[in-house]
């Protein structure tokens, strides 16, 4: 592939995902408030377009054409300077996530990945480190909030993004700790490595993805720590109505408010694309062979979407359903409950890894 | 390319180094070492080390200078307070500062080891082989790093006991 094709498929590749990306967010919100809606027995919004589809459309013109007002007592470059970061930093993660197999498409093969290649043995590869990638520009989101909240000059901003770093920074290590496991089963720090160690099956049917392999412990601790490091109910201290009005982001406004409200459900999407890369098989899925084989190219894509679904689902539908951590209880909760388990996790597959090898 | 690329992050590199040092506010320094450590993972990035500048980026700017922050947030430092300038540093400072720098890379030239230094690109060091150097050549160093480490935590819950009962 010359240096020219290669930046051409570089750029469509990143305008899809980003395109797809941002739409994928504006939707989980309307997700969100339709689902919450029903499970509260109410309709949701419904009124602009057919089930209040257009909904999203109209709270974007909303937040562009709302006054974009800079309280006069902010740190002012570092008050611009936070919801830039904690959206970039949002939607640079997807670069890694392998969303499907490679393609071949107008005689280039490519596969469906930012950061994939084609390597000379025709497989796909990827940067060799990108989980740890991954994990490096999380732990860099927290700059967004905590920068926020301290230029804000504002107790509730700052109280808020005290509690948000806090809490980010302690739930961080049972986050990477949790990940350890399926990393020492798949040998590899690469996303697209990790899945391709996932694509087998059992009797035929039931895929060896990693959660299926003992790593459901690790599952439910990185689904633990995936909610708190997302700010996400029950752990959205941070944002919490009754005390701080609304956390680190109370003195924004307008579009740089949506940015922040954007970088949350980025980040909803990339953890749910994270889990399901690392615990339920990325792409794969059980065969399907009664398909033609047109519907089969398009079967990856089926699987990560809607294992996406499901993760983004599980989020709302855990909102509609607990009530907030008192913050005692969270940071307990993190440093004495999951992050032992996450260890505990780790010594045992490292044990059950050595015995087999 | 490279050296176009190695040019441009070893500048940032020191730029921000000496915007850390002439910022007077507190924050904006923090703000210049996170620069600092980034571009510092980039340089290690370019010499092939990816796994290492992955760590750079963590540890460093994601978890030490989260810390940092976090106690520049609580304590809300203020400005820096500096004095008008003396006359001193400025007859014996200035001179003196080039003085130092023109030793300093006449040292550096005179002692420069006999092999040639290593070329753009060249390291190669995978997790795996940083891991097996760390578990078998570095091992000791490794261990007595992670008892330092766990005095240091036990240091510190001492000391935040210590203040709870007083």
């Amino acid at each position: 592939m010359s240096a020219m094709t290669f930046l051409i498929v570089a750029v469509i590749k990143i305008a899809v995902t980003l395109g797809v990306l941002l739409t994928v967010v504006a939707y989980t919100v309307w997700l969100e408030r339709k689902l919450v809606g029903r499970m509260q027995n109410r309709w949701g919004p419904s009124r602009v377009g057919p089930f209040g589809l257009l909904q999203p459309l109209a709270d974007g013109i909303k937040f562009l054409l709302k006054e974009d007002l800079t309280p006069p007592y902010v740190e002012k470059n570092i008050y611009l300077l936070a919801p830039g970061l904690a959206l970039i930093m949002a939607l640079t993660s997807i670069a890694l996530v392998p969303i499907g197999p490679i393609i071949h498409l107008f005689g280039i093969s490519t596969p469906l990945q930012i950061t994939g290649v084609v390597d000379a043995s025709g497989q796909a590869s990827d940067i060799n480190v990108g989980i740890l990638i991954v994990l490096g520009i999380t732990s860099l989101g927290v700059y967004g909030i905590a920068l926020a909240g301290w230029s804000s000059n504002s107790k509730y901003s700052l109280l808020g993004s005290l509690r948000a770093s806090a809490q980010m920074v302690s739930y961080e290590v049972s986050l990477g700790l949790s990940l350890v496991g399926v990393l020492l089963m798949s040998s590899t720090l690469s996303l697209s490595g990790i899945v391709h160690a996932q694509l087998g099956t059992w009797f035929g049917f039931i895929p060896q993805w990693f959660i299926f392999k003992g790593q459901i412990v690790a599952f439910f601790v990185y689904m633990m720590a995936a909610f708190a490091e997302t700010n996400r109910i029950p752990f959205d201290l941070p944002e919490a109505e009754t005390e701080l009005v609304a956390g680190y982001h109370t003195e924004y406004s307008a579009m740089k408010f949506a940015m922040f409200f954007m970088a949350e459900y980025a980040n909803m999407v990339t953890v749910a694309c994270i889990a399901s890369v690392m615990f339920l098989g990325g792409w794969s899925g059980p065969p399907l062979p009664f398909l033609p084989a047109a519907v089969q190219a398009f079967l990856p894509l089926v699987w990560f979407s809607s294992k996406i679904f499901f993760f983004l689902f599980l989020y709302i539908w855990i909102r509609g359903t607990l009530p907030r951590f008192r913050y005692d209880q969270l940071m307990a909760f993190g440093w004495k409950f999951l992050f032992p388990l996450a260890l505990a996790n780790v010594v045992v597959t490292a044990f059950f890894v050595a015995i087999r090898a | 390319m490279h050296l176009f690329l190695f040019l441009l992050f070893g500048s940032i590199c020191a730029g921000a180094a000496v915007n850390l040092l002439i910022q007077r506010k507190t924050i904006n320094s923090a703000l210049s070492l996170i620069v600092v450590m980034g571009s510092l993972a980039l340089l290690y990035l370019l010499l092939g080390a990816e796994f290492v500048a992955v760590v750079q980026v963590i540890i460093y700017a994601g978890a030490i200078m989260v810390l940092y922050i976090f106690v520049i947030m609580l304590l809300n430092a203020g400005d820096e307070e500096q004095s008008k300038g003396s006359n001193v540093a400025k007859i014996f400072g200035i001179p003196s500062l080039f003085a130092g720098g023109i030793i300093g890379i006449w040292v550096l030239l005179q002692h420069r080891p006999a092999e040639k230094p290593i070329s753009i690109g060249a390291l190669y060091g995978p997790a795996d082989q940083v891991g097996m150097m760390l578990f078998t050549k570095y091992l000791l160093a490794f261990e007595v790093t992670s008892i330092l480490v766990l005095i240091a935590i036990m240091g510190a819950v001492v000391l935040a006991r210590r203040s709870h009962t007083s």
